[in-house]
């Protein structure tokens, strides 16, 4: 594999199993939050990662973050098993590799003020002296158009808006390569969203990001992302680059979530909305394809194989037995 | 952390914290001044039988006690005695319980699990039987009674810290924390410890009154300091022999542990207020 096509990050196998137990501490069940995610990322682009709440997605930011462990799998960055590393080296690769929450006012310490907990990374993973340090902290507060005057406020003298440029400057002040946006537009009205979003588009411009896109907002991620994977109880259903994906979705998942997006002028959501019920029980899940229960289109092979994503090698992949047949005819 | 101005003026909004804390400082004063404010400083140790048993009066203003020494300058110097021991007690409970409590509640290991376990017994036993059992043994002085105190004192905080930092772990600057690669050890001293220090600081203030209050139970059952130090429960339990006649024998002592006692409770529970987390948002605003 050249240097060219090897990917920034690339993800083996993930699995995360919570075990559920009983009053004896006797395991009874596990809860699959990630049962073997692979995917790659490319340098300089924005993968979307969507799917509705408790499928998985913030479980696999936080996993490749290094905030919860994976139970199986391998998570290699720029050709560096990260999986592997000791606790020591492990902490040095958020320097790399930056997760911003999805609630970024409680993500700062309300005690420390903006500017002090602007300096804590660089303070960590650098050897900066307080002068250089505060320069760089001063050029990122810049870059992300907030006032040199609110170093000295705490988290919660400011606005919903302000704590996530506070939160992107965080990372940004050590100059990551990857970063994962874990619902970076969640809870903010409508014209701060656009703002963040072009904010976002400007910083990956400006320091050659590459975003792993977390979010339940498909009209946002179709906006951001260069490619989306659609996760669907702890598993990558579908995969494939953005235009492709909204044009001719494979999987009967991706279809009627993409039927549920509002639209102006189009049919209503509740005459299209194909999706019934809940998802499966996550530490239950029915045999063969986990999404069976609510499939429109579950046939007999259904209930007894489990289907895998494919076809391999293809940028389009989705994990249906009748990913190549089913009708591609678009979602509206 | 709040500043210590604005914590003290939101203190004084509260008419009981600011009596508790008016009480403190008036005792804190009287131990620092007490050679200067004494009327008979000499008379604190020495024996004057023809003085015996006075009454209070102009020259005795809380009487004299069975040792004809002056008890007004008794208490004054017996304030030194309890808040060296309440001070020293409490502080040492701080220094073994706190770290106990951070590490337990961060690395959840067996060892700190066990360690909480050994602090359940501590806590499920009454502190004034354990001290008294410990100062028993060891003899009567004042370094045993500072060494029970803190013995038992200290799963208190332990608990305490141990149950915060066990919340604090969940929350999500920790967790921001832990993703941006700083090492736990920094966690640990400069995110959890200044977020559990506003509860430490309202414990370390109710444990002061309780630290007292066992302090003149241990003097009164004479495992205090021996004569003939001025310490107030032993000067309460002297005075039985002589009740009720002598009234203002064990008046004087009496009323000093209730103030400090009352002084340091009422404290305590204006800091929580001003200063525990989970109340300041209604304060602040």
């Amino acid at each position: 594999m050249s240097v060219d096509t090897q990917p920034l990050l690339r993800a083996e196998g993930l699995r995360r199993h919570f075990p559920v137990r009983n009053a004896f501490g006797v395991t009874t069940h596990t809860i699959k939050a990630l049962d073997d995610v692979s995917f790659d990322l490319r340098s300089g682009e924005t993968l979307g990662i969507v799917g509705e709440s408790g499928c998985g997605k913030t479980t696999l930011g936080k996993m490749l973050a290094g905030i919860h462990k994976a139970d199986a799998g391998r998570i290699h960055l720029e050709g560096t098993d990260i999986t592997s590393l000791s606790v020591e080296e492990r902490r040095r690769i958020a320097q790399r590799l930056q997760y911003i929450h999805q609630d970024p006012g409680n993500a700062l310490d309300p005690r420390w003020t903006i500017g002090r907990s602007l300096d804590e990374p660089l303070a960590i993973h650098t050897a900066l002296s307080r002068p250089e340090r505060l320069a760089r902290v001063g050029k990122i507060l810049a870059s992300v158009g907030l006032p040199e005057s609110h170093l000295d406020l705490y988290p919660h003298e400011i606005s919903g808006g302000q704590q996530r440029r506070v939160g992107l400057a965080r990372i940004l002040t050590l100059q990551p390569r990857l970063v994962i946006l874990d619902e970076p537009t969640s809870g903010l009205d409508v014209s701060v969203q656009a703002t963040i979003l072009k904010l976002l588009r400007a910083l990956q411009a400006e320091f050659q990001l590459t975003y792993l896109f977390i979010s339940h907002d498909l009209s946002v991620v179709q906006i951001m992302c260069d490619r989306i994977a659609v996760m669907y109880l702890g598993r990558i259903v579908e995969i494939a680059p953005s235009a492709e994906l909204f044009a001719v979705p494979r999987h009967p998942y991706t279809r009627s979530l993409l039927s549920a997006i509002p639209r102006i002028g189009g049919r209503r959501v509740t005459d299209t909305f194909t999706l019934e019920g809940e998802p499966a029980d996550a530490s239950n899940l029915p045999s063969g394809c986990r999404f069976r229960s609510r499939c429109p289109q579950v046939a007999a092979v259904c209930a007894k194989q489990d289907p895998a994503l494919g076809p391999g090698g293809s940028a389009h992949q989705a994990a249906c037995h009748f990913a190549g047949e089913t009708p591609g005819g678009g979602h509206v | 952390m709040k500043s210590v101005p604005t914590t003290l003026r939101q203190l004084m909004r509260d008419r009981s914290a600011a009596l508790g804390f008016f009480l403190v400082v008036l005792v804190v004063v009287a131990a620092i001044l007490a050679p200067w404010i004494s009327p008979h400083p000499e008379a604190v140790w020495d024996m004057n039988p023809a003085n015996r048993l006075k009454p209070p009066s102009r020259t005795w203003l809380f009487g004299t006690d069975r040792m004809g020494a002056d008890i007004f300058s008794r208490v004054l110097f017996g304030a030194r005695i309890t808040l060296m021991i309440a001070l020293v007690a409490v502080g040492a409970s701080l220094l073994i319980g706190v770290p106990i409590g951070l590490w337990a509640g961060w690395s959840e290991w067996w060892i700190g699990e066990a360690l909480m376990r050994v602090s359940d017994v501590f806590l499920a036993v009454p502190q004034i039987v354990l001290a008294i059992a410990i100062a028993q043994t060891l003899g009567p002085s004042i370094e045993n009674v500072i060494l029970a105190l803190s013995v038992t004192y200290w799963p208190w905080f332990a608990r305490l810290v141990y149950a915060e930092v066990r919340a604090l772990k969940r929350e999500t600057f920790i967790e921001a924390a832990i993703a941006l690669g700083v090492p736990p050890r920094r966690i640990v001293l400069q995110h959890v410890l200044p977020n559990v220090a506003s509860p430490i600081i309202v414990r370390a203030s109710i444990g002061m009154g309780f630290t007292i209050l066992t302090a003149a139970s241990l003097g009164f059952l004479g495992l205090g300091a021996p004569p003939p130090a001025p310490e107030w429960g032993r000067m309460i339990s002297e005075s039985r022999e002589f009740l009720p006649e002598t009234w203002w024998y064990a008046l004087a002592p009496g009323v000093a542990i209730f103030i400090v006692v009352m002084g340091f409770n009422l404290l305590g529970d204006g800091l929580r207020d001003v200063l525990d987390p989970r109340l300041r948002r209604s304060h602040d605003r």
